[in-house]
């Protein structure tokens, strides 16, 4: 059986900058899995501008930060396989994937870079009552079909949820000539970034229902109409509310799920808030050598975060192999979400062996405003405050903790990390 | 003239509310910063936008290549470019950065691409190419 010292399973944006980095660090016998006919991932369906502000310091499309990504794998010589799937993962980081010229493959890694991204919720987990006619599309299947094949879609949209994928939509079919009615959300906040609210809705007058949802799907053969409701704080349909709004089109964007099938097979604890592989502060799983990154670990809201992350994760993984943290890594200590915060990603960090500096990623529960972002030890002793004026579960935050301020006295045993309210 | 508006200079996405007198002064209630103010300020007298679309390619390995407007387009100009983009056709081989279509619906702004379009090869083996799902 071939062994490899990395496979990094995934070539969208987390895989690319992950190899790349592994690369740098030395790791030369490596090997990049993508299932699609080209890397990239969702970034080559994602033809809007925006991308790359962080990492680039200018706003690139998505084929456009892709190509640098692939520019930089190329020029690195790093070896990848397109058309492949992998089916199987094993704890001891045995791997079996599969494609039309090699069949069935068996191969072992010293250390497997988990970076399949995620996918969208379908109809089905969203409990939609009504026919199952045409016409019904995630947001993302849209983009595809409408960016990258140039097919029209339909000419009366609505869209269900206002995640940012549904927003950009939103725009995209208006570019068209399609004539989107409304975008309805079941929260009374929209779940997108504020610019995508702007430019995708406000632009071109497409009204945002907050607080509404689709009750029935209307048409047997191709959907003929919807009907939307105002719902109640409980997010219950209020009777007396419906209407009815003819449309040949319904878009659902109704959030994104990390497709962890290969990571729950391998045994990887999966945290069910995130729903994402639970790592420490080397983005390590709890499967030794296996390591996670981009949307898989959990859902992104920028790109340029996404290739931080993978850039860490490679580099980690990099370390591992080369046995850099030969000595004793300690025990991890978690980090306990409080007050509003939702996860942090990582979950746990061990404070002997956490770098330096340390980026901890977290989203909060609900819209707030003014509170303390405040991290405590397990004597509520404070390690940390960072005054907040805005948050919002659309848009993820980060903290950077430092070592020196972390085992200042002694190395904690457990860390809080909450929202508290201004004193 | 009064207008309501959310700032996206920043996650803040202050709720701003803009009045433009007859004579032209401009005032701008709401923002905590001074970007939120010129962003404002040309929201109501200039405001601009990146297009981006995708234009049928032949010869390709693929059906469409991604563009973009080189610069931000007046905000009033969004359909016309669209008119052209749609009309418009490449040919195959195309590099990011290759000019569409030049100085697009009168705006003095070319149409650039913004993803790579190899030409299809001889053997149709070595790349197969990446048709519509639906066709």
């Amino acid at each position: 059986m071939r062994c490899y010292d990395l496979i990094i399973i995934g070539g969208g944006p987390a895989g690319l900058a992950a190899a790349a980095a592994a690369r740098a660090e030395g790791v030369t016998d490596l090997l990049l899995l993508e299932r699609d006919a080209v890397l990239g991932g969702i970034l080559n369906q994602c033809i809007h501008n925006g991308f790359g502000l962080h990492t680039f310091k200018e706003e690139l499309t998505g084929p456009e930060y892709a190509a640098r990504y692939m520019e930089q794998v190329e020029s690195l010589g790093i070896p990848f396989r397109l058309n492949t799937t992998v089916l199987h993962l094993s704890a001891d980081r045995t791997l079996t994937y599969i494609n039309a010229e090699e069949g069935l493959v068996t191969v072992k890694a010293g250390a497997v870079i988990l970076a399949m991204g995620c996918r969208e919720r379908p109809r089905g987990a969203l409990l939609i009552p009504g026919t199952r006619p045409a016409g019904i599309f995630s947001a993302g299947t849209a983009q595809k079909l409408v960016n990258l094949y140039g097919e029209a879609i339909g000419k009366e949209i609505v869209i269900l949820g206002s995640g940012d994928i549904g927003l950009i939509m939103a725009r995209r079919l208006t570019m068209e000539g399609a004539h989107v009615k409304a975008v309805a959300e079941l929260l009374p906040y929209s779940g997108g970034l504020a610019r995508n609210l702007v430019q995708c809705l406000d632009d071109y007058d497409i009204p945002l229902l907050l607080s509404h949802t689709v009750v029935e799907i209307k048409g047997r053969e191709r959907v003929t109409g919807v009907v939307i409701a105002k719902v109640d704080e409980n997010r219950r349909p209020i009777p007396g509310t419906e209407t009815l709004y003819e449309c040949d089109t319904l878009l659902l964007s109704c959030g994104l799920i990390p497709e962890n099938e290969l990571s729950r097979e391998a045994g990887a604890a999966i945290s069910p808030v995130t729903a994402g592989p639970v790592v420490t502060d080397d983005l390590q799983t709890s499967i030794e050598g296996v390591f996670a990154c981009g949307n898989v670990l959990h859902v992104h809201d920028l790109v340029d975060y996404v290739s931080e992350e993978a850039a860490n994760a490679g580099k980690q993984a990099a370390q591992y192999l080369q046995k850099k943290n030969a000595a004793p890594a300690g025990e991890a200590v978690p980090i306990v979400c409080e007050g509003g915060v939702r996860y942090t990603v990582p979950q746990a960090l061990r404070p002997k062996a956490m770098p330096e500096k340390l980026t901890v990623r977290f989203r909060v529960q609900a819209p707030m405003k003014n509170r303390v972002l405040t991290l405590r030890d397990e004597t509520g002793r404070v390690l940390l405050q960072q005054k907040k004026k805005h948050l919002a579960p659309g848009e993820m935050e980060q903290i950077v903790l430092k070592k020196e301020v972390l085992c200042a006295e002694s190395a904690p045993k457990r860390l809080t990390l909450s929202l508290e309210d201004e004193t | 003239m009064k207008q309501e508006m959310i700032c996206i200079c920043c996650p803040l996405g202050c709720r701003m509310t803009v009045c433009k007198e007859p004579e032209g002064t401009i005032t701008v209630t709401g923002n905590t910063c001074p970007r939120g103010r010129q962003y404002a300020e040309k929201e109501v007298t200039a405001p601009t936008r990146v297009v981006t679309s995708t234009v049928a390619v032949s010869g390709a390995v693929c059906p469409r290549v991604c563009v973009k407007t080189a610069q931000d387009i007046p905000k009033e100009k969004i359909f016309d470019v669209m008119h052209e983009i749609h009309s418009a056709k490449a040919c195959a081989p195309v590099h990011i950065g290759d000019v569409i279509l030049q100085n697009c619906a009168g705006t003095g702004v070319d149409v650039v691409a913004t993803s790579n379009a190899p030409a299809e090869p001889h053997n149709a083996h070595d790349a197969p190419k990446i048709e519509s799902p639906l066709r």
